[in-house]
């Protein structure tokens, strides 16, 4: 029994730095109060859509940034998917990033083509940097909660 | 007086209408005003008015006036400066004419005088025949002579009476005379000049008249010429003076438009100030100022205007220059021609006299040649030629003397010198004989030569010539030589004269013996010639003479020139003065051809500075640089102006902007702190559900009370910033003040509990109608603060009383009608009884004071607005009292009374301002009256409409008769002090109630045997008694006549009809106890009395059983919207999409998703079964608006077939009219794109991530558009039909209709009926069980796939209650719908309820269970819910409190709810 409070306790630590870190914002916590009994893996399902998805776009990016002639309306509508299905999530960081993405985008024409090239990809970087992270942190965040089901406790309340 | 008077008004609008009015007459009004300002009294009359016009005049128009002032003195400067000028031309004429009258009269003297000359001639040669006996002897008979003939004509005219001399003469004066009178006609004078001419046929005469003629004729024609000159000045002048009125006009003018111009600006200006700026209007405020500062035609202008202004002053200086060029001019011509006149005049005069005295000359020569050579022997010799010239010497002014000299050839020499005795002399020296001042006798004799011209009669004057021969000097032999063969006179040229030392010039005649023909040769001329006679003049004398005759001898100087030898002029006359510019030279005919004589005139001084000229044109410039100076100011002035007052309005929109900053600032910051704090809140309530310890409990208990601190005071901050940014809009709904009321004081009555405050009160007027249209919740929340204030500063004792009565009511203490009000006057004028008759029986302070300084309850008019009341509230305590000197600053933001207040008290102090501006709004007054020690009063009014009861029938009015069964409705409240038993009355009252008042107990029992209610003690069923005014003897002799059976007639009479209830604030338990079980009492009512409190006491008491209807009608909460209700999510990102079904369907909507715009299209394409669609902006292919568009058009095309009947409704779901709502989803929301989603049809937006209350909100709004709408649309025939009475026929009718129909039909009569009955619970279920046939068939289609949640609720609502007479009554009562939307009104009953059922007593939660702190109805009410439902909770359904909210949801799918239906 007390290593289920224990590790209760280590998922709500858990939950809180990642709140703390700002990785994950308010969104986060409407999700998982979106998930009840008859809709378990709600908060799981979702996220690992968006991990698919964004994985996709982020190979779609990474692609498009490659070409020679970049069509940068292309990646402006792959970052705003990516912007969009990261706030759905409420990963907050990712979700910057991309409005940051997005903005330098936006300003294309101002800046000379191969700087701009540049730019992006220094986004990209930064994006797949957040992205990866809050990867990582969610997985481990998930994990932590199947131990504690299958240690027989509860999810605690969240945030 | 009358004209200066009219001046003066001329003179006060003159400002005014200074542009407007013509521009002459602008002159002639400033000519106006001049005249009346130099009048005192005038300008006195007009002072006042001026300064009462400049009263109402603003500032600015104040500043215009000045300049126009400014301006008008100007003009007047201008007018007399003009005036002024052409005076002095007009003098400058005046002057010359009289100048030139002058030189008239000299001339007509010089004239005169020239008469008298001939006239003397004549004397004299008439005297020289006279005189002498040689003439005496002159016959007339003798044969006029050729050569006689002159004499002959004398002698005849001698023969002439001397009377007819006379008249001659007379005559010859008439024609001067005549010639002097009428000066004006010229020719005529001529004509009569010619007469004597005629009638006289003697040639001296008519040589007399026709000099005289040739004079006056001169003359004529110099006056004349002076006329034209004087005309001409005239002209000239008039020609100036036209100038000046132009160079005025042109001033004028450009005055004017200068004024137009600011006038103008002016207007622009004001245009531009009146530009008020709304605050909501503020950024496109901003903007514009903005645009019109960027866009500043004012420099422009004042560009043009200076640019204006520097044409003006150079044109100024340009027509001055030319002013001053153009009169010099006119001053010099002028000048010239005056001297020219006047050399003129004096060269004819010289020469006139100058040919007089030739003339004479000549008629000596012809005498001599007469009488010494026609005569023989000679009848002249030396002495009678010297007496006779000496005589007429008068006639030769100018000659020095005359002598003759013979021609003697040299063969007759020696004979003529023997005749006389004498040798021919020759001319002394080289130098001319005359000049010399010699002794003939020591002259040489005379060379041989060819012939001589002995001097043989001379002048005495000049007697000593004698015996020259005048051939020998050189000039005499010229002269001589030319004389006779010219045979008229010849001059010399100057030379200096004997005696006079003088410039002279001899002249020369030659005489002749015999008669020559007329046009005689020069040969037989010199032939023919005798002898010389030889004349010297005397120029320099001569023209003295002249000049003296004339005057103004001193302006111009004369010089006679003898120019025959043109490169050597000879001076004759005058001296060489210095050259003084004006130089005129006229030619001087002196009768000798061969010689030429000039005049030259100068003037003796130079021309002095043309003064008028330089006065003009300096003046016209001064004024010009005035001008310009002025306008230069005013223009410098007028941008000055501008400048500030963009700068100006820069700043106040600046401000403004700031301040809506500020204020918008507060209200996001407010905002956003809410939502975190409910956070915050929520977390530690749940905390305290959980197992603390009692330190835990205590901490997290402080930190929920500071929390829900902090929340109220973020929402007084937000208020406040709302209030002052503008945007606190009022609402217009119609309430009940008195639950309104009843509400405040059961949210204080627990605190005012724990403060063992004796009375928490209410008291209403029954003048106040029961529904007013206002705002409720402001109206509260001034309640509140003030009601809140006055508990947290009354300690331990006292009490505090609202009251609300209307403000008509107090206008005049001397007819208030109402008890409590009366009451309070009858307090302020006992104030020496010690026990005070007030609530809790402490001294209050004067209430009437409080209001004493309203205005405008005193101004509202009952007949102008009629449906308008004014309601006056007074919040009466018994605490500190404000001091004195901090009274004057309490409704001020953020101050409170004392610095240590917040430290005793608590609060903010905001309360108190966000009251005053609340009332503000709502058009009322606050004000207060306070004592230290004592306590305060305070008041407010504020206006409402009055509301018709029937305008709430939506509300539930739980008070009326027929609910609350109290048999017989009357009552007996026994208290000691009125006030208070006026309140209990007025408690009863509202629940239809009267009671009678006894103050005692004892009283009471008199009261009650005194038979006056001796028919039945079941007409006293309520007996209210306060515990002030209970003891237990009395008590018990009360309650023994009470219930006292009474035998009437034999029957048992129902003895447990009347209830006593004692009114407590505090009682122990085991006094409670002790009560009951003596049955002295009924029951226990805690204080502050409240009608919720009243009726479950009531009704428990007298057991009605359907004294409760608390089902009502359910406010949809967001579930209850969604449920069953299928939804379209479109959105192209996965994530979005599964997050947003996951969402909706958390509320239990059915959710679809798509995820293009097309495939929306597809699925939204009518008919269909969606409710409402949710859609992303930015999608690929075809976006949120473009699909929202398309969606439109196609509803529209059906909706148009349906109407034209062309598609059955009936196929489609029987719905009439599509109109699907699309509500966009977007995660940045921004006001742009808000109304682009409206545009493009969508009905609203929600932002993503779902927030619940928005959610919630946007579908709300748009509920009726879908398929709900539907059920209004049904044909009126059913509607009237269910407005009859035999409504269950009618829907059997219907029955027969489809199924679907029928169901319909069904909902709608039920939701008409509820509508109608929903107040009257019992109609309403008669009318229900009628329905019982029609329903029990239906039943089975109640899980109808296709209808909406609405339809379900409402199917379900009509089963229950058409089962509800066939059910217990506990069953019914489980029927409380509360929820987070029900107001606090019905939450109160709620509550009541659920206290009375679920047996929770509220004023013990904080006491027994120290999870909650009860401040809201809302919390109580969680806590009695969750009690009741606790309490029922059989089969382990769970009651659920989010915050301080409840769900205690009616719904079959709620656990809770459910197993009370379904047993």
């Amino acid at each position: 029994m007390d290593s289920v409070v224990q590790l209760q306790r280590q998922l709500v630590d858990y939950t809180v730095q990642l709140f703390n870190e700002g990785l994950l914002d308010d969104q986060f916590n409407q999700l998982q109060q979106l998930q009840d009994e008859s809709n378990p893996d709600f908060v799981v399902e979702v996220v690992t859509l968006f991990f698919e998805d964004s994985e996709r776009l982020l190979d779609e990016l990474a692609k498009a940034l490659e070409q020679q002639s970049v069509d940068y309306t292309k990646i402006d509508a792959h970052v705003h998917q990516l912007k969009g299905s990261s706030s759905s999530i409420g990963a907050q960081r990712v979700q910057k990033v991309c409005i940051d993405f997005r903005n330098f985008c936006e300003e294309r024409n101002i800046e000379g083509q191969v700087y701009l090239q540049l730019t992006c990809q220094k986004c990209l970087h930064q994006v797949k940097r957040e992205y990866s992270l809050v990867k990582t942190k969610l997985e481990t965040l998930f994990k932590l909660e199947q131990k504690v089901l299958a240690a027989g406790g509860s999810i605690p309340w969240p945030m | 007086m009358s004209c200066t008077g009219g001046g003066a008004g001329v003179f006060v609008k003159f400002s005014r209408l200074f542009v407007k009015r013509p521009r002459w007459e602008l002159v002639k009004m400033s000519i106006n005003c001049k005249l009346s300002g130099s009048n005192g009294t005038s300008q006195d009359s007009f002072k006042p008015r001026k300064s009462k016009e400049v009263l109402h005049e603003t500032y600015s128009a104040r500043k215009w006036r000045r300049k126009f002032l400014l301006l008008w003195f100007f003009g007047v400067a201008v007018t007399i400066g003009s005036i002024w000028f052409l005076l002095s031309f007009d003098r400058g004429a005046l002057g010359r004419k009289g100048q030139s009258s002058d030189s008239c009269e000299e001339g007509a003297r010089v004239l005169l005088r020239h008469f008298n000359v001939s006239k003397n001639q004549l004397h004299a040669l008439g005297s020289l025949f006279s005189d002498s006996d040689q003439i005496a002897s002159l016959e007339c008979t003798k044969g006029p002579g050729p050569e006689m003939l002159i004499n002959d004509v004398i002698a005849c005219a001698l023969k002439v009476p001397c009377s007819k001399k006379q008249e001659f003469q007379q005559h010859i004066r008439w024609v001067a005379e005549d010639g002097g009178s009428n000066g004006k006609c010229p020719v005529q004078d001529e004509i009569e000049f010619r007469k004597p001419d005629q009638s006289l046929p003697d040639e001296s005469a008519s040589f007399v008249s026709q000099s005289t003629t040739s004079i006056i004729s001169q003359d004529f024609g110099k006056r004349r010429e002076v006329d034209c000159a004087e005309d001409h000045c005239k002209l000239l002048s008039f020609d100036l003076i036209k100038e000046c009125w132009w160079v005025l006009v042109g001033m004028i003018v450009s005055c004017i438009l200068f004024g137009y111009n600011l006038k103008f600006w002016r207007k622009q200006n004001q245009k531009l100030a009146q530009l008020k700026p709304v605050l909501q209007q503020h950024q496109q405020l901003l903007q514009m100022n903005q645009h019109q500062l960027s866009h500043s035609p004012p420099r422009g202008a004042g560009k043009w205007r200076k640019k204006l202004l520097i044409i003006f002053v150079l044109l100024g200086v340009l027509v001055s220059i030319w002013l001053f060029w153009h009169m010099h001019e006119k001053i010099i011509s002028r000048r010239e021609e005056t001297l020219a006149n006047m050399c003129d005049e004096r060269a004819r005069m010289l020469q006139d006299q100058f040919n007089v005295s030739m003339n004479h000359v000549h008629a000596l020569a012809i005498l001599v040649s007469t009488f010494h050579h026609g005569k023989n022997p000679s009848a002249i010799d030396q002495k009678t030629f010297g007496e006779y010239t000496k005589r007429t010497d008068f006639e030769r002014p100018l000659t020095s003397g005359v002598a003759y000299a013979l021609k003697v050839p040299h063969l007759e020499r020696k004979q003529f010198e023997e005749q006389h005795g004498w040798t021919i002399k020759k001319m002394g020296t080289e130098d001319q004989t005359l000049v010399q001042d010699c002794i003939p006798d020591k002259l040489d004799p005379a060379p041989i030569q060819d012939e001589y011209a002995p001097v043989i009669f001379s002048q005495e004057t000049v007697s000593h010539i004698v015996s020259i021969d005048m051939m020998s000097g050189k000039e005499d032999r010229e002269n001589i030589l030319r004389a006779r063969a010219s045979g008229k006179g010849v001059l010399t040229s100057p030379f200096k004269l004997l005696k006079s030392n003088h410039l002279g010039v001899v002249l020369t005649f030659a005489v002749y013996d015999t008669d020559l023909p007329p046009h005689a040769t020069p040969e037989q001329r010199i032939e023919a010639t005798v002898g010389y006679l030889g004349a010297s003049y005397d120029v320099p004398s001569l023209v003295e003479k002249l000049l003296h005759q004339l005057s103004s001898k001193q302006t111009i100087v004369v010089n006679v020139y003898d120019t025959t030898n043109a490169s050597a002029p000879i001076l004759m006359y005058g001296t060489d003065v210095t050259d003084t510019g004006l130089l005129h030279v006229s030619s001087l005919d002196f009768g000798d051809p061969s010689r030429k004589h000039e005049m030259h005139c100068r003037f003796k001084h130079k021309p002095p500075l043309p003064w008028t000229a330089i006065n003009a044109s300096v003046g016209l410039l001064v004024i010009t640089l005035l001008v310009g100076h002025i306008f230069h100011a005013a223009i410098s002035r007028i941008a000055k102006v501008e400048e500030d007052f963009r700068e100006m309005m820069e700043l106040k929109a600046r401000a403004e902007a700031a301040d809506v900053a500020k204020s918008q600032f507060l209200a996001t910051v407010s905002h956003e702190i809410r939502t975190p704090m409910n956070g915050v809140l929520g977390m530690l309530q749940m905390l305290m559900e959980t197992d603390l310890d009692v330190n835990q409990m205590d901490y997290a208990n402080t930190a929920l009370t500071s929390g829900k601190d902090l929340i109220a005071l973020i929402n007084e901050v937000l208020d406040q910033a709302k209030i002052e940014s503008g945007r606190l809009e009022l609402e217009a709904v119609p309430f009940d003040l008195r639950s309104v009321l009843d509400n405040v004081l059961s949210l204080f009555s627990g605190k005012s509990n724990e403060k063992g405050i004796e009375k928490l009160a209410v008291y209403v007027s029954d003048r106040l109608p029961e529904v007013v249209i206002g705002d409720p919740g402001r109206f509260r929340q001034i309640i509140t603060n003030l009601v809140g204030n006055s508990i947290k500063f009354t300690r331990d004792k006292g009490h505090v009383f609202v009251s609300v009565h209307l403000a008509d009511e107090v206008r005049s203490p001397l007819d208030v009608r109402d008890a409590v009000l009366k009451q309070g006057l009858e307090l302020v004028q006992d104030t020496s009884s010690i026990i005070y008759d007030s609530l809790s029986g402490f001294p209050v302070v004067n209430r009437w004071k409080s209001w004493e300084k309203f205005t405008k309850s005193s101004c509202i008019d009952s007949k102008v607005a009629p449906e308008m009341i004014r309601l006056l509230v007074t919040v009466e305590d018994t605490g500190v009292g404000i001091p004195e000197d901090a009274q004057s600053r309490i409704f001020t933001p953020f101050v409170q009374a004392d610095s240590s207040t917040s430290r005793n008290y608590g609060g903010t102090g905001i309360g108190l301002s966000i009251s005053k501006c609340l009332v503000d709004l709502m058009d009322g007054e606050i004000g207060f009256v306070s004592k230290c020690g004592i306590g305060s009063t305070f008041s407010f009014t504020v206006s409402f409409r009055k509301g018709e009861s029937t305008s709430l029938d939506t509300k539930w009015q739980p008070y009326d008769a027929g609910v609350l069964e109290v048999p017989g409705g009357r009552a007996l409240v026994i208290d000691k002090r009125s006030v208070r038993a006026e309140v209990n009355k007025y408690h009863l009252k509202r629940l239809g109630i009267t009671a009678d008042i006894a103050p005692s107990l004892k009283s009471a029992c008199a009261y009650l045997s005194s038979g006056s209610c001796t028919s039945a003690p079941a007409d006293l069923p309520i007996v209210l008694i306060d515990k002030d005014a209970w003891d237990k003897e009395s008590g018990i002799a009360f309650h023994h006549l009470l219930k006292m059976p009474k035998k009437n007639d034999g029957k048992d009479i129902q003895v447990d009809l009347s209830k006593i209830f004692l009114l407590a604030t505090t009682i122990s338990s085991d006094e409670r106890l002790e009560l009951k079980t003596s049955g002295l009492v009924d029951n226990v009512l805690m204080k502050p009395l409240r009608l919720s409190v009243l009726i479950t006491c009531f009704q428990e008491n007298f057991g009605s059983g359907k004294k409760s209807e608390v089902n009502r009608k359910k406010p949809p909460t967001l579930q209850n919207l969604l449920r069953g209700k299928q939804i379209l999510v479109v959105d192209d990102n996965l994530v979005n999409r599964r997050v947003a079904e996951g969402a909706l369907k958390k509320y239990g909507a059915i959710v679809t998703c798509v995820e293009s715009g097309k495939a929306a299209l597809e699925k939204l394409k009518p008919p269909h079964s969606f409710d409402a669609c949710f859609m992303d902006f930015q999608m690929p292919e075809m976006d949120g608006f473009e699909a929202t568009r398309q969606i439109r058009s196609m509803e529209s095309q059906f909706n148009k077939q349906i109407t034209s009947g062309k598609t059955s409704t009936e196929l489609l779901g029987n719905v009439a009219y599509w109109h699907t709502p699309i509500l966009a989803m977007t995660a940045d929301v921004i006001q742009a794109t808000n109304e682009e989603c409206l545009k493009c049809g969508m009905d609203d937006y929600v932002s993503k991530p779902f927030e619940e209350e928005q959610l919630y909100n946007a579908l709300r709004g748009h509920g009726k558009n879908g398929r709900c709408h539907a059920l209004l649309i049904f044909p009126p025939l059913v509607i009237s039909s269910i407005m009859e009475s035999e409504l269950a026929t009618n829907l059997r009718v219907q029955e027969c209709m489809d199924l679907v129909s029928a169901i319909r039909c069904l909902c709608f009569s039920l939701f008409f009926l509820c509508s109608i009955y929903g107040s009257n619970h019992q109609a309403f279920c008669g009318s229900i069980s009628a329905l019982d046939k029609v329903i029990q068939p239906l039943l089975p289609l109640f899980c109808f796939e296709n209808m909406s949640i609405l339809w379900k609720r409402t199917m379900l609502a009509l089963l229950i209650v058409s089962i509800t007479p066939t059910k217990s009554e506990g069953e019914l009562e489980q029927w409380c719908i509360a929820d987070e939307q029900t107001p606090d009104d019905e939450l109160q009953i709620a509550l009541d309820w659920a206290c009375g059922k679920g047996g929770a007593d509220c004023s013990k939660i904080q006491v027994n269970q120290p999870c909650y702190l009860p401040n809201t109805v809302r919390d109580h009410a969680s806590y009695a819910f969750n009690n009741y439902f606790q309490k029922f909770k059989h089969r382990g359904g769970s009651c659920y409190f989010k915050g301080a909210a409840i769900i205690t949801e009616l719904d079959p799918s709620h656990s809770s709810c459910q197993y009370e239906f379904h047993p």
